[in-house]
């Protein structure tokens, strides 16, 4: 008798099993974009949006901006200027691959944190915390950086150490107090999940059917995610293709205010991209009792860049508070106020940086710092935003990221 | 007797001429259109040859001008009439007084200042305004303004190719007085400008600028050419600044390079204005009483200028370090300048008081007076025709220039306007569905919105129907949300999108 009851209620599983994965195979075409409801993960095979898959199965980045050139093809200049060069050219599995690898806390030492959980896509690709947040709830040096078009940048992180989306995500990778994993640990790992041995497979089919996972895969395909991720059809892009009803007269003001010789923000946050990806020295204050962050001085040996950080583009801006390197202000409006406070006015009196030439007094008024808030807030765009995998291929849980 | 009568006819006939001219001036006076007024500006008069050079691709250039014309009287408002100007357009703008910021985010649109009676139009910023004019498109031309009293720029430029900036008299407008940013092909020529606390003309990572027969004093720096390349700067006069002529690579900015500047037939005397260049700006280290000074940029030729009374120093050449601003270093610009020519020049009663490092320098050679001409860091390849002419230091590595003078170079604007990058219908219909609308929008796939497949069968040859959708939606389909406008994107732009996505295949 008891046996008889196992065996209906293993048979009843086993159809319940069949019916859900029947009901996934009808709804699957016209539900999602990525097959996440499917028993086994399968890589998405067209690109994401902003993206034309060429005839070589690459992803090739497209947008309004491409109607447009810029003095020496630098991608910088005014509204209607051409991007920097972009990093694309990934296939749609390597981007889909990276989502997942992005999103899964496996790639860390003790399975607790991913990439994600400091580059959130609900937070802007931030972390909505004054400083990012490792393993072992470890409080790291400066706040996390925006993802959002990462793709047009040369150099990355604050003090701009890296050259490369791959150089820089082998710092949190390996980093004790980050995501504290090793490249033998990484390997191990993934190489130990059919899941994932099967999806590295079909995102570099050109390598032999038995070859286990590389380092440089593993980096690609992130890369190839964090290309993925393009803002450019925010209100400010529509005023710029020439739709000048897409601001309110007080964003044109802002606007206005943004560009103008006085708060000189433009010079430094140039359209496109509002950034020129240069460094700049401009005297940021430190978390309460923190000595000075020597920032871009470390990077190029050179003390003239004491206290220098790259310029963060603004594009979403309105979503990754807090601000600057040290996550010191909690506002766009404290942000914007810094730049009028006097040059150099939050710079301990030991020290002796060579402050930015165009940070000087603009005295503006508060009627012109709420303007320029208003305008940060119009270089919102979250269209591309990518979606979270509903299940990882390590079968880890993602409710647990970002706890 | 017949004599007589030949000189009455003579007078007869030139008494009738007479009365003919006096007729025609009349009449001329009286009923031809415009009289009194200024001319309307030929379209493209920015390849109007300002020398003897080439005048026969100028021709090609002129064109009919067909646009509409606004005037903006005094109590107008300018921007009124810039928010209704299509691009072709003119605005002419007559004598009064004006305070705003006009802002001009079109291609081709033409201010044109009226003067009357020596009476201007006047864009007063009261020191309250930050900027005159603003301008991002191509196309632009400012003329025959006075600017005075604002806070930022008098005119700026934030890319916008093939601009012209004639005519304006610029007082005491904040920073810079004309400042063309990240632009191709323009002139600035005519103008007047001081009292301005940093360069009075920047041309700031431009290429190929003209910059012409513009006075300059009582500013910081008088003319400025800063990270840009093939810049004439010619027949200007700069005086009473604390700089007369710069030439520059400033580090830290995303466009890294200054050459190929000709600096030619200027007047450039008595700079020796005290620097009120703001705390931590390049300027603010300039001494008082230097002419021209190159720092950092490279093959910059120095010809046919007068450069007399400057008390510190006629020419400087410095490489960044000695060049006195304090600015961090950047990897990626080179901070030396090389290959700088100077060819025949006067130069007179330059360096009578030299500041203390030029004078120190000068100690060193037994001479109390300050240098004509002063090269200081590092730096190679220069050359200079005649050195014993004049009081030199730092000169010692100079050899003798290939090249006598540099007539064969009569201007450094383009033969053609700077083109705007030519995009096929196709194109624009793949950068805006790959660019906008994909992320709604998939082939065969459900994202947002209704699948490619679907729309094409609705739509079949009718994208106008389609355009007709995009600008106003109406919620056809239960199973989907509603799509939000996309009347922003150009009438091309919907168009052409609408073509290529009937057109898909996959």
């Amino acid at each position: 008798m008891k046996r008889l009851i196992f065996i209906s209620i293993v048979g009843l599983g086993i159809l319940l099993t069949f019916y859900i994965i029947r009901i996934s195979f009808i709804s699957i075409p016209t539900e999602e974009y990525s097959q996440v409801f499917k028993s086994e993960i399968e890589l998405c095979k067209t690109c994401p949006p902003g993206f034309q898959l060429n005839e070589n199965n690459q992803c090739i980045s497209r947008n309004l901006y491409m109607q447009y050139e810029s003095i020496e093809n630098k991608g910088v200049g005014g509204l209607k200027s051409a991007l920097p060069t972009v990093r694309d050219g990934f296939t749609p599995q390597q981007i889909d691959l990276g989502r997942y690898l992005f999103f899964d806390p496996i790639l860390s030492a003790d399975g607790s944190v991913s990439c994600s959980s400091c580059h959130d896509p609900e937070m802007g690709f931030s972390d909505g915390k004054t400083v990012g947040v490792g393993i072992h709830q470890a409080k790291l040096k400066r706040a996390s950086t925006s993802l959002w078009n990462v793709a047009y940048l040369k150099k990355l992180f604050w003090d701009a150490r890296a050259g490369s989306l791959e150089e820089q995500m082998q710092g949190p990778l390996y980093a004790e107090d980050e995501m504290g994993t090793t490249e033998d640990q990484l390997l191990a790992t993934l190489n130990g999940i059919g899941n994932y041995q099967r999806l590295f497979a079909d995102a570099f089919p050109k390598r032999k059917p038995n070859d286990s996972i590389k380092l440089h895969e593993i980096y690609t395909s992130i890369a190839a995610f964090e290309s993925s991720l393009i803002s450019l059809n925010s209100r400010y892009d529509q005023y710029a293709h020439g739709y000048h009803q897409a601001l309110n007269e007080k964003e044109i003001e802002g606007l206005n205010i943004f560009r103008s010789f006085v708060a000189r923000c433009a010079e430094c946050h140039t359209p496109p991209l509002f950034t020129n990806q240069q460094i700049a020295v401009i005297g940021t204050p430190e978390p309460d009792g923190l000595p000075l962050d020597p920032g871009a001085e470390i990077t190029f040996n050179d003390k003239s860049c004491r206290g220098g950080f790259k310029v963060p583009s603004l594009r979403n801006i309105e979503k990754t508070a807090p601000y600057m390197h040290s996550g010191k202000f909690k506002t766009l409006r404290e942000t914007v106020e810094f730049y009028t406070k006097g040059r150099g006015h939050a710079v301990p009196e030991n020290e002796d940086l060579f402050i930015h030439w165009h940070i000087w007094e603009p005295n503006l008024t508060d009627y012109e710092l709420d303007r320029l808030v208003d305008f940060l807030n119009t270089l919102t765009d979250e269209s591309f935003k990518p979606k979270v995998p509903e299940i990882l291929p390590s079968g880890k849980d993602l409710q647990n990221i970002n706890s | 007797m017949d004599k007589p009568k030949k000189s009455s006819i003579l007078k007869k006939t030139v008494y009738t001429i007479f009365l003919l001219l006096i007729g025609f001036f009349v009449g001329y006076k009286f009923f031809s259109p415009n009289s009194g007024d200024t001319p309307l500006p030929v379209k493209n008069t920015l390849y109007r040859s300002t020398t003897n050079a080439n005048d026969t691709i100028i021709s090609d250039h002129l064109e009919e001008f067909n646009g509409e014309i606004f005037e903006v009287k005094n109590g107008d408002i300018i921007m009124d009439a810039v928010k209704k100007a299509k691009p072709g357009d003119l605005i002419r703008v007559y004598p009064g007084s004006y305070s705003e910021t006009v802002y001009i985010d079109k291609d081709n649109i033409t201010f044109q200042g009226v003067i009357k009676d020596g009476n201007w139009p006047v864009l007063d910023g009261k020191k309250e305004l930050n900027d005159a004019f603003l301008y991002s498109g191509n196309g632009i031309q400012i003329e025959g303004f006075k600017i005075i009293n604002y806070k930022g720029n008098g005119i700026m430029g934030q890319a916008g190719n093939n601009f012209v900036l004639r005519n304006n008299w610029i007082i005491d407008a904040g920073v810079y007085g004309i400042f063309p940013q990240y632009g191709k092909n323009g002139l600035i020529e005519y103008n007047i400008l001081t009292g301005i606390e940093d360069a009075a003309i920047y041309v700031g990572m431009c290429d190929n600028i003209d910059v012409l027969h513009n006075e300059v004093y009582g500013n910081v720096a008088g003319i400025e050419i800063e990270n840009s390349r093939h810049c004439l700067v010619e027949n200007n006069n700069a005086y009473d600044n604390t700089g007369g002529i710069l030439a520059f690579i400033t580090p830290g900015l995303p466009i890294k390079t200054t050459y190929d500047v000709i600096i030619r037939n200027n007047f450039v005397h008595e700079n020796n204005h005290e620097n009120f260049g703001a705390p931590g700006s390049i300027v603010s280290g300039i001494p008082p009483g230097t002419g021209i000074l190159v720092m950092a940029a490279d093959d910059v030729i120095i010809e046919n200028n007068l450069i007399s009374g400057n008390k510190n120093v006629g020419i400087v050449i410095t490489d960044f370090e000695n060049g006195g601003a304090k600015a961090s270093n950047d990897p990626e610009s080179d901070p030396n300048p090389d290959n700088i020519v100077i060819l025949d020049n006067i130069m007179i009663n330059n360096g009578t008081e030299p500041i203390g490092e030029v004078k120190a320098l000068m100690l060193t050679q037994l001479s109390t007076r300050g240098p004509d001409i002063l090269a200081i860091g590092g730096g190679t390849g220069s050359t200079i025709r005649d050195k014993n002419k004049y009081l030199t230091f730092g000169l010692g590595d100079f050899g003798t220039p290939k090249i006598d003078n540099t007539k064969d170079v009569a201007s450094f604007l383009l033969d053609k306007p700077a083109e705007p990058r030519k995009v096929s219908k196709k194109e624009l219909g793949e950068y805006t569905y790959f660019g906008v609308c994909s992320g709604c929008h998939a082939y065969d796939i459900r994202l947002i919105g209704v699948p490619v497949n679907i729309i094409q069968m609705i739509y079949k040859d009718n994208p106008e129907g389609m355009v007709e959708y995009m600008n106003k939606p109406k919620n056809l389909r239960d199973d989907y949300p509603e799509m939000p406008p996309q009347n922003y994107l150009s009438e091309e732009a919907k168009l052409a999108v609408a073509e290529y996505m009937l057109s898909l295949k996959k």
